[in-house]
This record gives C-alpha cells, structure tokens and sequence, in this order.
C-alpha cells in the first residue's frame, strides 16, 4: 500500500499540494477543499496533515460506507455515507475533512497529485 | 404466538396467512427545517388512516415529541378513561432536531400513552432507527387509537408512501425473533435491512401491565437486529391490548440533511466537536464506549447508592461481579454500537452467544442487547442476584417477552422481601421458593408471565396492587408494606437508592410520571458533592433540571450526551453540573435546525408548557394532588432496624447533629421513629419550596396565572384546574 509520507522539515509553505490536490479531487482552486494540509507553525517551520491511511474510520463508520480498496487506500462510498463524521471526529490523525460546499466527508485517496507537485520532496510516496 | 427460533421461519408461509384489512397511499412531504408539520393517525377499530396537519398553536405551544404526544393524549381522552379503553392512544413522536446524523443522541422517539400502572399519561424515551425513520417518511408523530379484533402489522411504507394494514396470525410475538423476521420480510437486501425498524412487545406484555415497547434498528456487522425500550410505564401492555403486533417503517436514501436544516454547517461543527471530545474524554471520563452503563454498578455501589435487596441496602461485596470489569469480558463490543445514525457515545453493547439455561430458548445461543444498570441493579442486586451471565438471561427474557426490567426488578425484590419477612408464603407463591438471590425462582416468575399462569402473573400487576392484595387477602400490615412497596403514583421505582438525597427524593416523588430518574438525577449534587444544601438551592435544581431535562424529550435527543461526556475543562466552569459548553451546543443545534433564535430561558419555557400540561393531565385523571408525591419512607430513610443498623454511626450522627438528639440510651426503634419524623418533615418542607418555584399551589396545583403565562390556558385545561382550586 503506498501512502503520503511526509518530511515536514523540508517543506517551504507554498501549498503547490494543496492546489494539486483540491485540482484532482474537486476541481476546484479553493485550498480549503484540500485533503492535505500546511499549517504555519512560526519560525518557517510548517505541519503537514495528511491521511495515512490507518483505517480507523472503516471501524467507526455506521453505515460501512468506508472501505479499503484493492490498493489498500481508505476509500469513502459516498452512496452509503450517511454524512454523521464520526470519521472526522475520531480520525486519530484528525485527516478526515469538512467543507461546507462538499457533501459528506473526503479524504486523501493518496494518488499522488500532491507529491508531483511538492518542489522539495516534503511529500511522497511511500510503500508501507 | 411463540416460536422456537428465527431460523425455522418462512417468510413465504406467514406472508400467506396474512389478510390485508387497510392499504392507502399518502402524499410524500419533505421536512423543512426539523418538521414535517403532519401526523399519522391510525384507528385499529375501523382501520381508519389519515395525515392530519399539525397546527402552527400546537407547533409553537408543544414543539414536538413528548409535547406533541401530550396534546394528542390529552385531546384523545377523558377523565373516564382507562389504558385498555379504545380511545386511548399511542403516540410515538419525534422532535426537531430528532434525526440528524452529526450530532451524538438525535435518534430518539418519545412514546405518549395512558399507564395500566398509574392510569396516567407516561411517557417513556427510546433509541432505535424508528423514529427518524417514520419521521423521514413525513410524519412528526404517529398517534395510534382504537383496537383490532385480531393481532395486526401496520407497515409505514416511505419509499412508496403507503400505509398498509394487516391481520399478521403467524409470527412469533416474542421480540428476538419477531423483529428479525420482520426486518428480513420488508427489506429487499441484506444492506437494506437498515431501513426497515420494527416496533414490537411481547408475550409478557400482554399479561403484565409493566409491558415494553422494544424499536429495532439493523447491525450490519453483526446481523443481528438489535433492540431498544420504551421501557416504562406499560405502554407495551397498551400495545398488545390494542392487538399490534409490530408496527414497521421503511424509509431508504438516509443521508444527514434529511431535516433541511437552516443551517448544515453549524449542525456538522458541533457533531464533529462532540465526536472529538467522545474520542479523547471517552476512557478519561465515563467509559461508555468500553462499559456502557454498567460502571455505574461499580459507582453506585462504592456510593452507598445501589438498591440490594428490595432497597434495604446501598451496597453489597459481590456488586462488582455484574458491574464494569465482568463486563468488558462478557460484551462483544463494537465501534457501532450507537442507538442511530452518528452516535459514537455507545453507551450499551451487547453479548454474542449468550447460552440461555432457562425457558423456552433454553440452550440456544442468542445475540442480547445490553444489559445496562438499570436491570443490573433491579434484575441483580436488587434481587440478590450478583451472577452476570444469570443478569444477562433475565435481560434478554425481560426485553424478547416485552417486559420492563425495571418495574420487574423493582417488583420482585419487593416480592421476595415480602417472602423473606413470612409476609407470603408458598402457598401464596405457588410453590416458588422466593429468597433473596434465588434465580431461578425469578426466571420462574417471568416465564409464567409470559406464559399468563401462576403467581407470575400476580406479581406482573405490580407493587401498586401487590400491596393491596396482601393486605386484604394475606392479611399484611399496610402500613409497613407502604413503606416498603417501591412506588409512587403506581410506578415503580428506578434503581436509585435516594435515603441520604432529599433533593432526589422530590425528584422522584415530583416527576409527573412515578418515580423513574429521567425527570431528576441530583443525588450526586445533593448528597455527594453537597453543590445544593439548602431548600432553595434544591428547590432550584427540582426547577430547572425536570425542565432542562425535558428539553430532550420535545427535541428527540437523548440526554446522554449532555453530561456523560464533558469537554476538558467542565470543572472550571461556574455551574459544571450543568455542562455549560453542552447547553451552548444544544442551543445553538435548535437555531441551525429551525432557523429560530434560542436562548436558554427560552429552552426551560418551551418545556415548561409541556411540562405544565403534563401536570394538568395527571391532575385530569385524579392523581395530580400533593398526596400523590408522597413517597415511601424506604426511599427517604431507615425503615427497619437491620437498615438502621447497617449505616447507624451515620444515623447516630445525623440524629446528633441534624435532629439535636442524644441517641445514647434510645433503642433502635426509637431512634428510627425520631429520625423519621425529622426526614417526613424536611421532605414536606421541600416540597412547599418546589412547588411555589414551579408556580403551583401548595397543593401541587398549576395556577391560572401560570398557565395564562405559559400560553397554555385552554378552556378545558382551565376547567381542570379549577375543579381542584
């Protein structure tokens, strides 16, 4: 299963994955639809927030709407998804996204749009 | 009708048997800001269906849930009217919040009906998938009237808006294997069985009068259906006098906006903030998701606060062996284990397996749901009985029979005290050997109420009328069975031991409906951390609380969430047993649903209204006076001299301190009888206290004023109240 790994003392703060990312899943521009990231945390140092894919949220979900799929990424089924975000509110990692303009929670789905775009190798892909 | 089990049942042969007496269709109605703004109403004795409109008046004045069920009760009956009249009803109703997915405890119903326990309107709170789901189909309450001749399923189709109403002679009445089988025949998938919920009593029901309403709801991962009560007050008795057998609900295509809510966004914040806070607090706090209620065996019990042995006793060396550590053994726990859609405080789970020793299932291996404390402790220490496994079989019997494990665990400890004292014999028990502790002798009892025969079925008609039958057949001193008889208004007690709580003892001698916690639990307030001493401080909190407290039943949320869960810093708050954050929330989740400006003091009169009636209801069928809020002095103090001497150094001590007496050189009976009448007279204080901060008379009275006030001065709740005026 490959995940986005993160080296976060690399990364600048220039969101390249976070419009990379909301491109792919939304095709959109709004940074706050992204589900990675990049939080300033002072001194150029930045935090980066992304989906390990753990599967925590497959347990909590009540209507077995999150699975993993064939490639072992944690996927969301928005069909079953009942919108309750016990995924959010229990995601260990707190990577399970809200936006009020996206119906039901989304989630990285770790394709690599935002790795590609990282120009200093802050993110990528890992085999775990 | 009994089975055996669920797995001999053909669908295709009880569908055959089935003989179709109403089938009508309904327009679809989508719910606009928490409401649907109709009912349905449903009459069995001429299979009359119709949608009524619910008014703006009745919307502004009752809100929805237990106050819709209020005013549809109290319009439907008379002064004259018993529990198995014809035109008593069922109401079982949602409120505006009721079914939104994000925030934990949205999915309960409130259930509204006259009481064959107290022949006054109870009402009785309840999880499960039904509510939310009926009230998706487009219906704020279902008001259910009139008798069938023969036993029928009433179907509430939402996916093709219909009504349909059959004579159903074939399935299993008990509630296990009925609501699988139902649950199996309306769905048209394994993933579709999460649509479909089931209403349903069981064979106790029909020959007690603490008979339950079990709602089911689908686990997918477990494939069980699992069962949630309307436990009190015998609305499953109603239920099996009206000749329902089920009612189901069908609606597909949940999703978490169902409400067309005013304001998604806020709703979705808060639920995600409470699931965080569940998440990081859950194993800091309450444990809920690991034990559910049955850490409260352990806290009770270390309290001095768990009723053994029909109340005589707080606590008891073998209480933690059907307490938290047994189990987190015994319960096959899940992620899932929430009542609806959303909630993750999980405060039940359940037991796979659980090998059934007694009775008709007897060496089955069935799926329970549960237990919880209220049966650990009225099912087990209150009856003497510390062995989990045996606890767990009286639950699952209690819950498929569709009997209340309260009242059944109120009623038997009192039942086996009564054996204990020479009170009754064998003779009187039909051979039963009722001792403290004696299982079997209990799960004797409950088979013979579902089987309708023996002294089974006496002691199903509770301690009410247990006490009157010993007292003029067996030849019993009244006196002493009214002190000892865990009940008030015909209810009986929930599992509470309230002796050292005044402030409890009004909040069970007060609640409109009988002694049953749900209206006040101050007992951690009053008697523990001593937040309350005065009569104005307790009068205060037996103000607010059964109000703030209401609140959840004309919401359809449970109160659970409120103060089982606590953000971090509660304790530093200016009133932390009021959860100010939680209270924040719940406003602010009624202005996102309804588009409605909120205030607290709004919160407390909107349940005030419904509160006021309900006290006017009770007040309209004869028990609402004063003397109808006495409790029984076991719930107050000491009543014999084992009790007194199991605790007497507090006793002796409160006698000193409390009464200015020297108990030095007084027998224990004298020392009862003092601190008797110090208890009886502080008990009637307080209610001198509440009842003026409730705006009623002395003698429990509602004024004119106050109803005017509260905008629910109707002609006939005034002539009500001015007959005891």
């Amino acid at each position: 299963m490959k995940i986005v790994a993160t080296k976060p003392e690399l990364c600048i703060g220039c969101k390249a994955c976070e419009e990379a990312c909301v491109k792919v899943l939304f095709k959109d521009t709004d940074t706050e639809k992204s589900a990675i990231v990049i939080t300033e945390l002072g001194d150029d140092k930045f935090d980066i927030n992304v989906c390990n894919q753990c599967g925590e949220c497959i347990e909590i979900c009540p209507a077995q709407a999150i699975y993993r799929n064939k490639n072992g990424v944690v996927m969301i089924d928005g069909d079953k998804c009942v919108h309750c975000y016990a995924c959010a509110g229990f995601c260990p990692t707190l990577s399970m996204r809200y936006h009020k303009e996206i119906t039901g929670p989304f989630k990285c789905i770790a394709c690599g749009a935002c790795t590609r775009a990282c120009p200093t190798g802050a993110i990528y892909m890992e085999e775990v | 009708m009994e089975c055996k089990n669920s797995k001999d049942i053909n669908l295709e042969e009880l569908k055959k048997q089935r003989v179709r007496l109403h089938e009508s269709s309904f327009e679809p109605k989508e719910i606009y800001r928490g409401y649907a703004d109709r009912s349905l109403y449903i009459n069995l004795t001429n299979n009359e269906v119709k949608v009524k409109e619910i008014s703006s008046d009745m919307k502004e004045k009752f809100t929805g849930g237990r106050g819709y069920g209020m005013k549809y009760l109290w319009d439907a009956v008379n002064p004259n009217t018993r529990w198995d009249s014809p035109e008593n009803e069922i109401i079982i109703a949602q409120g505006p919040i009721g079914g939104i997915t994000q925030y934990p405890g949205s999915g309960k119903s409130y259930v509204v009906t006259v009481s064959p326990l107290t022949g006054l309107p109870v009402d009785s709170n309840v999880g499960g998938f039904f509510g939310p789901l009926c009230k998706f189909c487009g219906f704020d309450a279902l008001e259910i009237q009139g008798k069938a001749e023969n036993d029928v399923v009433i179907f509430i189709d939402g996916d093709n808006n219909k009504v349909i109403i059959e004579e159903a002679p074939g399935e299993c009445t008990n509630s296990h294997i009925l609501a699988k089988t139902l649950t199996a025949m309306y769905a048209d998938s394994e993933e579709d069985k999460m649509n479909v919920s089931v209403v349903s009593a069981g064979l106790g029901a029909e020959h007690t009068r603490f008979g339950i309403l079990n709602f089911s709801h689908y686990d997918l991962r477990r494939k069980e259906c699992k069962l949630k009560q309307a436990g009190r007050g015998g609305i499953g008795t109603v239920f099996r006098n009206k000749k329902i057998k089920a009612i189901v609900v069908k609606r597909s295509g949940i999703k978490g906006d169902l409400n067309n809510p005013h304001d998604l966004d806020t709703i979705i914040k808060l639920g995600i903030k409470l699931h965080r806070e569940i998440y990081e607090n859950d194993t800091k706090q309450c444990w809920m998701r690991v034990h559910g209620t049955t850490q409260l065996v352990d806290a009770m019990n270390a309290h001095d606060l768990l009723p053994v042995n029909n109340f005589q006793f707080g606590e008891h060396p073998e209480a933690p062996k059907i307490g938290k550590n047994s189990f987190e053994k015994i319960f096959d726990r899940s992620n899932v284990d929430g009542c609806w859609y959303g909630c993750t405080l999980q405060c039940a789970h359940g037991i796979t397996g659980l090998e059934i020793k007694t009775g008709p299932y007897k060496g089955q291996k069935i799926f329970t749901d549960g237990s919880e404390y209220e049966t650990l402790a009225g099912c087990g220490s209150n009856c003497g009985v510390f062995d989990p496994y045996q606890v767990s079989e009286t639950n699952f019997y209690c819950d498929t029979y569709g009997i209340d494990t309260i009242s059944f665990g109120t009623t038997v400890g009192f039942v086996m005290e009564c054996y204990n004292r020479g009170i009754i014999d064998k003779e009187v028990t039909q051979g039963l050997d009722l001792d403290f502790g004696n299982w079997e002798a209990q799960m004797e009892l409950m088979h013979q109420m579902a089987r309708g025969e023996g002294f089974g079925m006496i002691v199903g008609q509770g301690i009410h009328r247990l006490k009157k039958l010993f007292v003029d057949k067996y030849g019993a001193d009244k006196e002493f069975l009214h002190d000892i008889g865990m009940e008030v208004k015909g209810l009986e007690f929930s599992e509470y031991i309230s002796k050292e709580s005044l402030a409890q003892q009004a909040g069970y001698g007060t609640a409109n409906k009988g002694p049953q916690h749900d209206e006040n639990w101050l007992i951690f307030m009053d008697m523990v951390r001593n937040q309350i001493p005065t009569f104005e401080d307790k009068a205060e909190a037996l103000f607010y609380y059964p109000l703030f407290r209401t609140w959840f039943s004309i919401m359809g949320l449970c109160k659970l969430p409120w103060n089982d869960i606590m953000p971090s810093d509660n304790h530093l708050t200016d009133e932390p047993a009021k959860v100010p954050e939680h209270v924040e929330n719940y406003i602010a989740l009624y202005t996102a649903v309804t588009g409605n400006d909120f205030s607290e003091e709004e919160m407390l009169r909107q349940s005030e209204k419904v509160y006021n009636l309900q006290k006017v209801f009770c007040l309209k069928m004869g028990k609402g006076l004063r003397e109808y809020d006495y409790i029984p002095y076991r719930a107050m103090g000491p009543v014999t001299v084992e009790e007194y001497e199991s605790r007497s150094e507090r006793y002796d001590k409160h006698l000193k301190e409390l009464v200015k007496i020297d108990p030095d050189g007084m027998t224990v009976e004298e020392k009862i009888k003092e601190l008797r009448k110090y208890r009886e007279a502080q008990y009637q204080t307080l209610l001198d206290v509440v009842y003026k901060r409730r705006g009623w008379t002395k003698n429990a009275i509602p004024t004119l004023e106050r109803l005017k006030d509260l905008g629910i001065d109707y002609p006939d709740v005034v002539d009500v109240v001015k007959r005891f005026l």
